[in-house]
C-alpha cells in the first residue's frame, strides 16, 4: 500500500490502547484512536462516560495507568502539562479572578520570557481573534459568561498551541448564545487550522461543529466516524438512539440468494438488501432489529403521492414545531408507535389523533442491528 | 405564638442592651482612668491628665516588656500562619486517612482551657529539661493559635478552585510560578488577616506565657506584676487603653482583609459550575 501524503492527513494525536483507573472505578478501557492535523475532533458521550478523564490525559494533568499518547509524533509519558504542546478552555473557564482580561491572556507568555512589548501584541492579536478587542483592560469580574468563554480561548490561542482542548465550553452558556457560539468556535477553528478537541454531551453540538466525533460509552468508543455516517450507518443500537431520534423495528434474516439477505421486518414487510448494506461486525443471519429515521419515513398525504413501499398507520400524537410536525403513529401490525417527521408546508393542515395516514418508506433508508 | 412573638422582642431588646453594657462597660472604664489626674481609680474624676502615658514612656522595664511581645507575637504570628496555611492546604486538596479525626486534634486547643494547656506544657518541657523562654513562650502560643490561623486559611484554601492551578500550570507556568503568581496573589487576604489575629491573641494572652516564660517577660506579665502597687494602677490602664486601641485596629483590618479575600474569590462562585458531564 502506499502512503498518499496529499489526500491523508498527518496525525496529530495518537491513542494506543489507554486506560485509566482510579482505585477500583475504571473510567477508561482501552482508547485506540487517531486524532487528524488540523481537524474539530469532538468526544461525544453521556455524563460519567470518560470524556473529561480522556481529555485531562491528553492536556497531561494525570498520567494514563497503562498504554500510550503521542502529540505530534513524540510520546508523552512523564511529560507534564506545562511542558505540552496543548492548551485547554476548561468547563469553568477557570480565568484568574486578580487578573485584567489581558492579563489572563498573556499569562502563558510571561514564563516564555517574551518581551513586553511583544506580550501586549501578542493578546491584542488574539483578543481580535475573539472578537473582544478593547476589553484588555477590564476585571475578569466585569465579564459575561461568553465573554469569559472567549477570553479563556484567546488564553489558549496565544499559546499557538498544536492541540486546543475544550472541556465542555458551551455548557454554561445560555440557548441561543450557546448556538452562535458553536458556529463561530467553528469558524475560527476553521480559519486558524489548530486541532481542536471538544469534549460534550450535546449530540447537536458535536455533530454541527465536528470533522469527526468519537461517540463514547462506559470507557469505551462505541464509534469514530464523520457526523454523517454516525448519523446514517450508527454501529450500535445505544449509538443510533444517542444521535438524533431513531425508530427500531425487530426483524428476522431470511436465507437469500448470493450477495443478498431478505429480511422480514414487523410492520414493513419482507425486503431484499444486497449483503454490502450490512455493516461491518454484523454477521447477515444475525440481524434482529432495524432502524429507521423520523425523516425516512414519509406521509403520503395525498392518494397521488407515491413511495417506493407504502404501509399504513394511525396517528396516535402530534407534535407540532412551526417547521416541523412530529407525528407518532402506530403502523398496522406493530405495536409500538414510530416517530415521523413532516416539513409543514402552506397548504396542508396537521393530521389530527385517530387519523388512518399511508406511510411511504425505502429499502436504502433502514439501518441493520444485531 | 402571636402573643409570645409580641414580648419576646422586648426581652431581646433588654438582654441584649445588658449583654452589651456588662461587656463593653469595663472597656469604657479604661480609658475614662487613664486620663484621669487621680491615683485613686474611683468616682468621681477628678481631672483629665496625660501623665500616666507620660509615666509609661519612662519606664525601662516596660520597654523591655514591650519588645519581648512584639518579638513573641510576631514569631508566633508567623509560624502559625505558615503552619495554619500548609494545613489549610492538606485539607483542601488532599484526602487523607482519618482527616477529620485529625483535624479535629489540631483544632482541639480552642477549646481547652489555656491553664491546662499552660500546666501541660510547663510540666512537659520541665521534665525535658527545656529552659523556660521566650521561645518557649512562643511555642505555646503557636499551638493555640494554630487553630485560628487555620480557621481564617480554611475559606481562602477551600474557595481557590483547583482548576485555576491547573489553567496556570496548562499555560506553561512552574509550580513555584503558579505558587507566586495564582495562589499567593489569591490567598493573600487570608493570609494577612491570620497574622494580624494571631499576632493580637499572642500579644494578649496571658497564662500561658505566665507558665512558661522564663526572666523576660511579656507585655501581660508585666501587667500583672505591676498591679500590686496601687501607684501604678493609672499607668497601667493608660497601657491597657494602647494595647486595646491597637487590638481593635488590628482586628479591623484583619477583618477587612478576609471580607476582600472572600469578595475576590466571590467570583468564582458565579463561574459556571458542570453538573453536567
Ligand atoms: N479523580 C477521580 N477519582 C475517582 N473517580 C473519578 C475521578 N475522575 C473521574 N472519575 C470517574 O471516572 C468516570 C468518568 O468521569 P469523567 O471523565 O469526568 O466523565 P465525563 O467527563 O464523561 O462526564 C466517572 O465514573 C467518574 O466518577
Ligand atoms: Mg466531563
Amino acid at each position: 500500500m502506499t502512503m498518499d501524503t496529499t489526500t491523508t492527513p498527518r496525525s496529530i494525536i495518537e491513542l494506543k490502547d489507554v486506560r485509566k483507573s482510579y482505585g477500583k472505578v475504571t473510567a477508561l478501557h482501552g482508547i485506540d484512536a487517531t486524532i487528524r492535523e488540523g481537524e474539530f475532533f469532538s468526544l461525544l458521550g453521556p455524563s460519567g462516560c470518560g470524556k473529561t478523564t480522556l481529555l485531562r490525559l491528553i492536556a497531561g494533568f494525570d498520567e494514563p495507568t497503562s498504554g500510550s499518547i503521542e502529540i505530534d509524533g513524540k510520546p508523552m509519558a512523564g511529560i507534564s502539562a506545562n511542558r505540552r504542546p496543548t492548551n485547554m478552555v476548561f468547563q469553568s473557564y477557570a480565568i484568574f479572578p486578580h487578573l485584567s482580561v489581558a492579563e489572563n491572556v498573556g499569562y502563558g507568555l510571561v514564563p516564555k520570557r517574551m518581551p513586553k512589548a511583544e506580550i501586549a501584541a501578542e493578546v491584542d492579536k488574539a483578543l481580535r481573534m475573539v472578537d473582544l478587542s478593547g476589553y484588555g483592560d477590564r476585571g475578569a469580574h466585569e465579564l459575561s459568561g461568553g465573554q469569559r468563554q472567549r477570553v479563556a480561548l484567546a488564553r489558549a490561542l496565544v499559546m499557538r498551541p498544536k492541540v486546543v482542548l475544550l472541556d465542555e465550553p458551551l455548557s454554561a452558556l445560555d440557548k441561543k448564545l450557546r448556538e452562535q457560539m458553536q458556529v463561530e468556535l467553528r469558524a475560527l477553528q476553521q480559519s486558524i487550522g489548530i486541532t481542536f478537541i471538544l469534549v460534550t454531551h450535546d449530540q447537536e453540538e458535536a455533530m454541527i461543529m465536528s470533522d469527526r466525533i468519537a461517540v463514547m460509552f462506559d470507557g469505551h468508543i462505541a464509534q469514530l466516524d464523520s457526523p454523517q455516517a454516525l448519523y446514517r450507518h450508527p454501529v450500535s443500537e445505544r449509538v443510533a438512539s444517542f444521535i438524533g431520534v431513531m425508530n427500531f423495528l425487530p426483524a428476522t434474516a431470511k436465507a437469500a440468494g448470493e450477495g443478498e439477505l431478505a429480511l422480514d421486518i414487523a410492520a414493513l414487510g419482507a425486503v431484499t438488501l444486497p449483503v454490502a448494506a450490512v455493516p461491518e461486525g454484523i454477521s447477515p443471519a444475525k440481524v434482529t432489529k432495524i432502524g429507521v429515521r423520523p425523516e425516512m419515513l414519509t406521509v403520503l398525504f395525498d392518494d397521488s403521492d407515491h413511495a417506493e413501499r407504502v404501509t399504513e398507520g394511525v396517528v396516535v400524537s402530534t407534535s407540532y414545531y412551526g417547521d416541523m410536525t412530529y407525528y407518532s403513529i402506530v403502523l398496522d401490525g406493530a405495536e409500538k408507535p414510530v416517530t415521523i417527521s413532516m416539513r409543514n408546508t402552506a397548504g396542508r393542515a396537521v393530521a389530527p389523533v385517530g387519523a388512518r395516514l399511508r406511510i411511504g418508506w425505502g429499502a436504502e433508508s433502514i439501518v441493520l442491528f444485531s | 405564638m402571636s402573643r409570645i412573638s409580641r414580648i419576646l422582642p422586648n426581652w431581646l431588646g433588654i438582654y441584649a442592651v445588658a449583654f452589651m453594657l456588662f461587656l463593653y462597660a469595663p472597656v469604657v472604664l479604661l480609658p475614662l482612668f487613664a486620663f484621669n489626674s487621680s491615683t485613686i481609680i474611683a468616682f468621681p474624676l477628678t481631672g483629665y491628665t496625660t501623665e500616666w502615658f507620660t509615666v509609661l514612656w519612662e519606664t525601662e522595664a516596660l520597654h523591655s516588656a514591650v519588645r519581648n511581645s512584639l518579638f513573641v507575637g510576631i514569631t508566633t504570628a508567623v509560624l502559625s500562619t505558615l503552619l495554619g496555611a500548609c494545613a489549610a492546604r492538606a485539607m483542601a486538596r488532599y484526602r487523607f486517612p482519618v482527616k477529620r479525626g485529625i483535624v479535629g486534634l489540631v483544632m482541639l486547643p480552642l477549646v481547652l482551657p489555656e491553664i491546662i494547656v499552660g500546666v501541660a506544657l510547663l510540666v512537659v518541657l520541665v521534665q525535658l529539661g527545656v529552659p523556660l523562654s521566650l521561645w518557649t513562650v512562643i511555642g505555646g502560643h503557636v499551638l493555640i493559635c494554630i487553630p485560628f490561623a487555620i480557621a481564617i486559611l480554611n475559606s481562602a484554601f477551600a474557595s481557590l478552585d483547583q482548576s485555576l492551578e491547573e489553567a496556570s500550570f496548562d499555560l506553561g507556568e512552574s509550580r513555584w510560578g503558579t505558587f507566586r503568581r495564582i495562589i499567593l496573589p489569591l490567598v493573600m487576604p487570608g493570609v494577612i488577616s491570620s497574622l494580624l489575629i494571631t499576632f493580637t491573641i499572642s500579644l494578649d494572652e496571658f497564662i500561658i506565657a505566665f507558665f512558661l516564660t522564663g526572666t523576660d517577660v511579656t507585655l501581660p506579665v508585666y501587667i500583672w506584676s505591676q498591679l500590686r502597687f496601687p501607684a501604678k494602677l493609672p499607668s497601667i490602664m493608660a497601657l491597657g487603653t494602647i494595647m486595646l486601641a491597637l487590638s481593635v485596629l488590628l482586628l479591623i483590618t484583619a477583618e477587612w482583609f478576609r471580607r476582600r479575600a472572600a469578595r475576590r474569590q466571590g467570583l468564582d462562585v458565579q463561574a459556571p459550575g458542570g453538573f453536567v458531564g
